[in-house]
């Protein structure tokens, strides 16, 4: 595998230790030359590769895919077989995804932060009821997404 | 087999494939429900189909690859043979039907005969951190390998006991990852003491050493009869800290940005349980099991068990089982057994089976969990990560005497209570609920399955096939 049969991406393969706090959480060491797949995190355009979960798609950009209902702490999955629920997110429209047994596919525009500001505890608290109620308005669109 | 006779697997690992190709010899057409993608389980878990992944069997599965080939061959051959529903989840068992979802719709499927092979998730042990971004399961790390080219951080320390945290170790480094170090809470002496029932089955005992010392001779650091003390950081993992068996009073610390963490494997027996099947303690698996006969029937008529999800057994054992189960099933629908090279009889697959429980035991005992850690846990540790439950709760519960017996624990605190129904949580409340109550497992009750086994959307289509069944006049009700 050489560097220049690399498609372009974000996810950095050795970043140096200094950069830690800010490098994403997963590292990419074989299936690079898959083709780009272009999807919004957060607002933000950006690319991950096709046959990627939604789980590695966000994680190799970043080191959190949602925070806990209860202590606002930041949760980045865990199981990665679909037993733990702990990875799940939303798409913008509102549907609730299990991020690590859904495929990315092109232009999914997901959010893992959008009504909790990273840290604030009780905002997340609030965020959960809210939550709720999404997940009964929007149980159609969940069935479609997954 | 007549539209009366419904045989339907679920689950297309090891076991199901196998129990699917022995039905199909026989001519009978099964149902196989499966939640993943592909066939394959999760031991021999295949790429996603449409993203071009490019690595070989031999890297994927290594020293299994032939195995593995040779079971996802035998699936896509039997595909004209069987009703196939891939990510499909069977989320309940009732009389004579189970409860499924697929792309957000409900669909009952009717049977007289269910072969359940639900296949295992990792056995887990809190450690004060482990809720931090970049932990993971061992087998979750093991999967964003296999499965997705990633490894779960720069600079990766694998955790915990068991044969899978020096295979997953050795295929992360072979892999391009940086391991820095494995660091294993079972005592080498454990797993020389077991040699003689290792030896049972010399090539997996070769591999295991193999493994090894190919990950010393490629400076891997191992460290054995570790204490776990805690994985550090603020908003993900910076370091884990451990203490030796001899030096219980120094800590070391390791800086790293994620962990991979596992204490050996657990059944998921949910459906058997939502079937009303009864149930038995096992002291090797450390938690209660369908109880079964030797050809994998379970107390309900009609319900079968194979694979890991029966007990955990490896998957060389989970294909034979599935084998076994499948002829179990045949005699119970008078359909003779099918003949050929390729089709072992009952007694042989019996045979190969005990061989195999035999040198499970020598693992169990190689790999054991660690004793007493459960009242080292910090009282503001998080024990079940869904409701967020700590063990301080758990603790001021259990001393009020509110609980003695773990279905109750989980009613007055939530603990195992959330949407991963215990799976993650169950293994480290009953060991909460051990050591302060002074009672073994067994005498703490049984967490009771309960529908759905896993989260399904609340959508008015999941009850169409409902509604239509009920009166006219009655809808308004």
């Amino acid at each position: 595998m050489t560097s220049s049969a690399l498609p372009p991406m974000s996810g950095t393969l050795h970043a140096p230790e200094s950069s830690a706090e800010h490098h994403p959480q997963f590292v990419r060491v074989a299936e690079l030359r898959r083709a780009p797949l272009a999807f919004v995190l957060d607002g933000k355009a950006v690319s991950a590769l096709s046959g990627d979960t939604v789980l590695t798609a966000i994680l190799t950009q970043q080191r959190e895919v949602r925070r806990s209902e209860f202590s606002g702490e930041p949760r980045a999955g865990f199981c990665l077989i679909g037993a733990c629920q702990d990875c799940w997110v939303r798409s913008e429209d509102g549907a609730r995804l299990r991020a690590c047994s859904t495929l990315l596919a092109e232009g999914m525009r997901i959010v893992t932060r959008s009504a909790v500001p990273a840290g604030y505890a009780a905002n997340a608290g609030a965020d959960g009821g809210a939550g709720d109620v999404r997940d009964a308005n929007n149980v159609a669109a969940d069935g479609a997404a997954s | 087999m007549t539209h009366e006779q419904r045989v339907v697997i679920v689950g297309a690992g090891p076991a199901g494939v196998r129990a699917a190709e022995t039905l199909v010899a026989a001519g009978v057409r099964p149902v196989v429900l499966d939640e993943n993608a592909r066939w394959g389980g999760q031991i021999y878990r295949q790429p996603p189909a449409n993203g071009a992944f490019e690595r070989t069997k031999q890297t994927l599965y290594g020293f299994e690859a032939r195995k593995a080939d040779a079971l996802h061959t035998t699936m896509a051959a039997l595909l004209p043979h069987l009703d196939y529903r891939p990510d499909t989840l069977a989320w309940s068992c009732g009389r004579g039907r189970l409860d499924t979802l697929h792309a957000g719709r409900e669909t009952g499927v009717p049977f007289t005969h269910l072969i359940i092979a639900s296949g295992a998730t990792d056995r887990v042990l809190p450690v004060p951190g482990w809720t931090l971004p970049g932990v993971y399961t061992l087998g979750g790390a093991q999967v964003a390998l296999k499965s997705q080219g990633c490894s779960i951080g720069q600079r990766v320390v694998l955790a915990g006991t068991g044969p899978l945290l020096y295979l997953v170790a050795y295929q992360y480094v072979k892999a391009g990852a940086q391991v820095v170090a494995v660091l294993d809470t079972s005592a080498l002496s454990q797993q020389i003491a077991a040699a003689p029932k290792l030896a049972r089955q010399p090539v997996t005992l070769a591999k295991g050493l193999y493994y090894v010392g190919w990950l010393r001779a490629h400076g891997v650091r191992i460290e054995r009869h570790v204490t776990l003390v805690g994985i550090g950081g603020e908003h993900h993992v910076n370091t884990i800290t451990w203490h030796g068996a001899g030096n219980r009073t120094t800590n070391e610390t390791l800086a790293c940005d994620a962990v991979g963490l596992g204490f050996g494997l657990r059944p998921e027996t949910q459906l058997a349980d939502l079937a009303s099947c009864r149930f038995r303690f096992d002291a090797q698996n450390r938690c209660w099991l369908p109880e079964l006969d030797a050809a994998g029937r379970a107390s309900v008529p009609g319900i079968y068990l194979a694979g890991d999800g029966a007990g955990i057994a490896g998957a060389d054992a989970a294909e034979l089982a599935g084998r076994r189960t499948a002829l179990a099933v045949l005699d119970d629908l008078g359909i003779a057994h099918p003949r050929g090279p390729d089709m072992p009889g009952a007694a042989s697959l019996e045979r190969r089976l005990q061989r195999i429980a035999l040198f499970r035991q020598g693992l169990e005992a190689a790999f054991a969990l660690p004793v007493d850690t459960a009242s080292q846990w910090p009282d503001e540790m998080t024990v079940c990560r869904c409701e967020e439950v700590d063990a301080g709760t758990l603790r001021g519960c259990i001393r009020s005497g509110g609980a003695t017996e773990i279905n109750r624990l989980k009613a007055l605190t939530r603990v195992g209570m959330g949407r991963c129904q215990g799976r993650m949580c169950g293994e480290a409340a009953l060991a909460l609920l051990s050591a302060e109550t002074g009672k073994p497992l067994e005498a703490l009750g049984r967490l009771r399955s309960q529908p759905p086994v896993k989260p399904i959307p609340l959508s008015p289509a999941l009850y169409a096939d409902d509604v239509a069944e009920i009166p006219e006049e009655a809808r308004d009700e």
